[in-house]
């Protein structure tokens, strides 16, 4: 019996919940910029036009082995280091943020981009490094993601660093750490941390103390800082159980929520459906989790399965973070919901990286057949 | 161990924190369920609230001032329509720089334009600036998306389409202050309403002012309005029908010109005032539209008070003008009759000084009706010692002096009727005899208002009966349409002896044909009057025509007119002018005579005096 090898291992249900979240986003993104927010050339076309850019890389990495990128991983990180660094010296910047790096009528963000490699490296070094004591475990890797991390802190992007350093602190819990000295090192460390805190407090800047103070104190609002955290759960709650219907978000056509298409398109769409439609949504992305780790626990190599808990890492930290920053469970640090919020390159690297979990699924399934 | 044992076992490991990792992601999403469920299904409706209030603003329609009239319909105050700019603070996000943007489009200062930015009171929609010209408020319109928050709003304006005259009758509005929404007679006004703050427009503000109507609207984010939800339509305020007559109200501001001073013509028969006018005056248009913090200042510092209203907070010594009420209380009294005669030789000896009749050389044989023509000195001097301070008090009171009359103005001064009580209580000193000698020839420390002795004289010319002086005679309803006449006050007889009466009638009538008045002698009509020349301060008689103006003496001139049938009285007082004969007396003539000749041409026209309130 032989199969088409290029629909083996295809999983349908993954396939299904993925298409879905880009539906929605979609959706969505129109009913924000339907009246007007955003731009020229109508904001959700481009987003089609990403989604089209993303699926040919699911498609591509998805048909590939797996090994062959992890074989290239620290060549990628490298050149990501350098985008990085082009940024920071030429980038284009938007809101007082060095993040893009423009290329003719594009522009696209190394930051996001760098996600991918870093997984891969990180991964590669796990899945071949046999000792486990703390030292190559938590420091080497932390060394080896440390510049990464710095770069993008410095553009400054505190969502996207903090990502970045969710890739790492999930592959570390998915490998863990066997060391009576790693809890000592913890240990000094929280001691450490008040007086390191003056140093890390300090190299923030004022924009995002200031979120980070208004997300802990609700009522400290200098400017109206906390207008953005105070609309979007108005318009999470006003949507109550079946919200106010496809348009009918009085939050975001009247404008009062900002950011609506990018970091706020869940308090758009929990406005639009409300309770149910939130709950609906919020279970579509569970569903992509569990079937993720699925996989990595299926899977047939370490390195498969840490790229799989990887993706699965990476993403759920950004949706969690993003729905709770729209719910007031976390400051707002501009992280987007993936897959639903507009940005080319941030839909595209997680589509590449949904195509990176597709294919260590059909790797397992090729080498039983 | 061979690497695929490491491997198979570093994989069985993973197993095991792949199943924490899967509760872990559980967890994780159970709480935001959990916390979704908290903000739209428990507080959904509080959150469903909010964010009406995001979109609903509720703004103040304010109503139409009520009109006002003159006593033959002509408008003295209505509404024209004016640009006010307004923001509504909720809406602005940048302070400073919508600041800087209005400074471009506007002509108004930048520190003004900041204090204005507070809210008051729960009301968040605060006016900017009133009166845009219509370049500024297509400025502001064109440029709309800039100025979030900002609407230019068309409301009602005051105007007064006659110009400066009759300010002080009229008055001027403004935004109710504070202070005053406090206040029992504004309870019930939203900050921002436009009050009445001055004259007839404070006086009847109640009547005027209508009731704002409030109108919901929806906005979007910028503070633009983009549909209309409800409205409750504002009432009008009522008009007002004075009693006034404003061509002789122009006419007697235009008589005391650039000088100060007041003149007050009353109806005797009905106590309607014709005419009060005060001068230096003000702009009432101006005040109405909002002066500038430097402006205001300089009306309130200018020496010449402008904006006192001389005709009822004037206080002068009545000079030779109260001999009136000293011939009627020596009478009354039996002090004296009227054929008795004294000597007057220019001087009245009493203890160790000299009272000096203005007259040097003297009248010579006096009775009460030359007394008044020539306006002697010493026979009042004469008739005030005989009566005493306290009687002369009384019969001053009796004549209105020492109280309000009770004209429809805020803030009437009462004047001093002194007597022997009143020194003790002001004074804390007794009532000395020579005292009394002054104040018989109207100086020392009585003193009067104009309106006062405007009221002497109508109660005069009307046999002694006097009647409150009155400005309103009529108001129309504008919720149902209904006219309003208000009756004129009640008459109130003095209960002075008709002979007398008549006696001082005539002789005031002789002071204006052979006395001190012969400047008020008219060919049209019969004048009876007195004149008065109150000092400023006490001069040498040769050192008179050097004195500076400040210390020049009053005229007073009071009159009435015609004679056989008295249908106008009219009270001069003309600061610093000089003599009443001379400075003021013409004044009156020329009022009378202009009077006489609109209602000759009233009656040739078969029209009646007073045009009824349509």
């Amino acid at each position: 019996m032989t199969r088409s090898r290029r629909f083996d291992g295809v999983d349908w249900g993954l396939l299904g919940v993925i298409l879905s979240l880009l539906a929605i986003g979609i959706v969505t993104i129109y009913s924000v910029t339907s009246n007007g927010q955003g731009g020229t050339f109508p904001i959700f076309a481009k987003q089609a036009v990403w989604i089209g850019v993303g699926a040919l890389a699911f498609v591509i990495i998805a048909s590939m082995d797996y090994h062959k990128l992890a074989r290239l991983s620290y060549i990628l990180y490298g050149l990501g280091l350098l985008l990085l660094v082009i940024v920071m010296f030429s980038g284009k910047s938007s809101r007082g943020a060095q993040r893009w790096i423009a290329l003719g009528p594009v522009a696209f963000q190394p930051s996001e981009f760098i996600k991918i490699p870093l997984l891969l490296m990180l991964a590669t070094y796990y899945a071949t490094q046999t000792r486990s004591g703390w030292l190559y475990r938590v420091i080497v890797p932390g060394l080896l993601a440390l510049p990464g991390f710095f770069l993008i802190l410095k553009q400054p992007d505190l969502g996207s660093s903090l990502s970045f350093l969710a890739i790492y602190i999930t592959l570390l819990l998915a490998v863990g750490v066997k060391s009576k000295a790693f809890g000592l090192v913890l240990l000094s460390a929280l001691m450490m941390f008040p007086f390191a805190w003056g140093g890390l407090w300090g190299s923030l800047h004022d924009y995002q103390k200031e979120r980070i103070i208004s997300f802990v104190d609700p009522a400290y609002d200098p400017g109206g800082k906390g207008y953005q955290g105070l609309q979007s759960r108005i318009a999470v709650g006003s949507g109550e159980f079946l919200g106010k219907g496809l348009y009918g978000g009085t939050q975001t056509q009247f404008k009062f929520l900002p950011e609506g298409h990018t970091d706020f398109i869940f308090a758009v769409f929990a406005e639009e459906w409300g309770f149910l439609g939130a709950v609906v949504l919020i279970m579509l992305f569970l569903i992509l989790f569990l079937l993720g780790l699925d996989i990595a626990s299926k899977a047939k190599d370490m390195l498969g399965a840490l790229l799989a808990v990887g993706v699965v890492g990476m993403m759920a930290f950004s949706m969690v973070v993003n729905i709770g920053m729209t719910v007031g469970l976390a400051p707002i640090v501009g992280i987007p919901l993936p897959l639903l919020s507009y940005g080319g390159s941030a839909t595209i690297m997680t589509m590449a990286a949904l195509g990176l979990l597709l294919s260590v699924k059909r790797r397992r399934m090729t080498l039983i057949q | 161990m061979s690497d695929r044992k490491l491997q198979e076992n570093g994989l069985a490991e993973l197993q095991q924190r792949l199943v924490l990792l899967k509760i872990g992601v559980l967890v994780v999403i159970g709480l935001l369920a959990l916390r979704l469920w908290q903000l739209q299904v428990r507080d959904g409706p509080y959150y469903r609230e909010l964010s009406q209030n995001n979109r609903t603003r509720s703004i103040l329609l304010h109503p139409a001032r009520g009109l006002i009239f003159d006593r033959d319909g002509k408008l003295l105050a209505n509404n024209v329509p004016s640009f006010n700019l307004y923001v509504e603070l909720k809406d602005v996000n940048d302070r400073e720089v919508l600041i800087q943007k209005l400074v471009k489009y506007l002509d108004i200062d930048e520190s003004e334009l900041s204090k204005k930015f507070r809210a008051r009171g729960t009301l968040t929609r605060v006016k900017l600036k009133g009166g845009l010209t219509l370049r500024e408020a297509a400025l502001i319109e064109s440029h709309r998306l800039d100025l979030p928050g900002v609407v230019v709003h068309p409301e009602f304006q005051r105007n007064n389409p006659q110009g400066p005259y009759a300010a002080h009758v009229i008055g001027y509005v403004g935004e109710v202050s504070e202070q005053q929404l406090s206040q029992e007679y504004f309870q019930g006004l939203h900050p921002g309403s436009i009050v009445g703050q001055y004259g007839v427009e404070r006086k009847y503000d109640q009547l005027l002012r209508g009731q704002a109507g409030r109108k919901l609207i929806e906005v979007d984010a910028l503070g633009h309005e983009k549909r209309t939800i409800s409205v409750e339509k504002p009432q009008a305020g009522h008009d007002l029908y004075l009693t006034l007559d404003f061509d002789l109200q122009q006419l007697a501001e235009n008589l005391l010109g650039e000088e100060a001073g007041a003149i007050i013509a009353l109806d005797p028969k009905t106590g309607d005032t014709l005419a009060i006018a005060s001068r230096p005056s003000f702009d009432p248009n101006a005040l109405s539209r909002g002066l500038s913090s430097k402006k205001w200042q300089n009306i309130l510092q200018d020496k010449r008070h402008p904006l006192t209203n001389r005709a009822i907070q004037g206080l002068y010594p009545p000079g030779s003008t109260f001999k009136i009420i000293m011939a009627a209380a020596a009478l009354e009294t039996n002090e004296v009759n009227l054929s008795e005669t004294i000597q007057c030789h220019g001087r009245f000896r009493f203890g160790r000084r000299t009272f000096r009749d203005w007259k040097a050389s003297g009248h010579g044989t006096v009775n009460l009706h030359k007394a008044l023509t020539q306006s002697c000195d010493v026979y009042f001097y004469k008739m005030g010692h005989r009566l005493g301070i306290d009687a002369i008090a009384t019969y001053a009171s009796l004549f209105g002096l020492g109280k309000k009359t009770g004209i429809d103005l805020p803030s009437e001064q009462r004047g001093i009727v002194p007597s022997t009580e009143w020194k003790q209580q002001a004074r804390g000193e007794p009532w000395y005899p020579g005292e009394t000698i002054s104040v018989a020839i109207g100086q020392g420390y009585v003193t009067v208002t104009p309106i006062q002795m405007a009221q002497v004289i109508a109660t005069i010319a009307n046999n002694g009966v006097a009647h409150r002086p009155r400005l309103v005679r009529g108001v129309r309803r504008r919720n149902t349409g209904e006219v309003e006449t208000w009756p004129m006050a009640k008459a109130v007889p003095l209960g002075l002896n008709p002979v007398f009466v008549e006696a001082i009638q005539r002789a005031l009538a002789s002071v204006v044909s052979e006395g001190t008045a012969r400047r008020a002698n008219s060919p049209l009509v019969t004048i009876a009057g007195k004149t008065g020349t109150s000092q400023v301060v006490a001069l040498r008689a040769d050192k008179r025509k050097d004195t500076p103006k400040q210390f020049r003496d009053h005229a007073w001139f009071l009159s009435y007119a015609p004679f056989d049938n008295p249908q106008i009285a009219v009270a001069v007082l003309a600061e610093h002018a000089g003599h009443g004969g001379s400075a003021a007396a013409p004044l009156a003539r020329e009022l009378i005579e202009a009077f006489i000749k609109k209602s000759g041409d009233k009656t040739r026209l078969g029209q009646k005096r007073e045009r009824p309130i349509l």
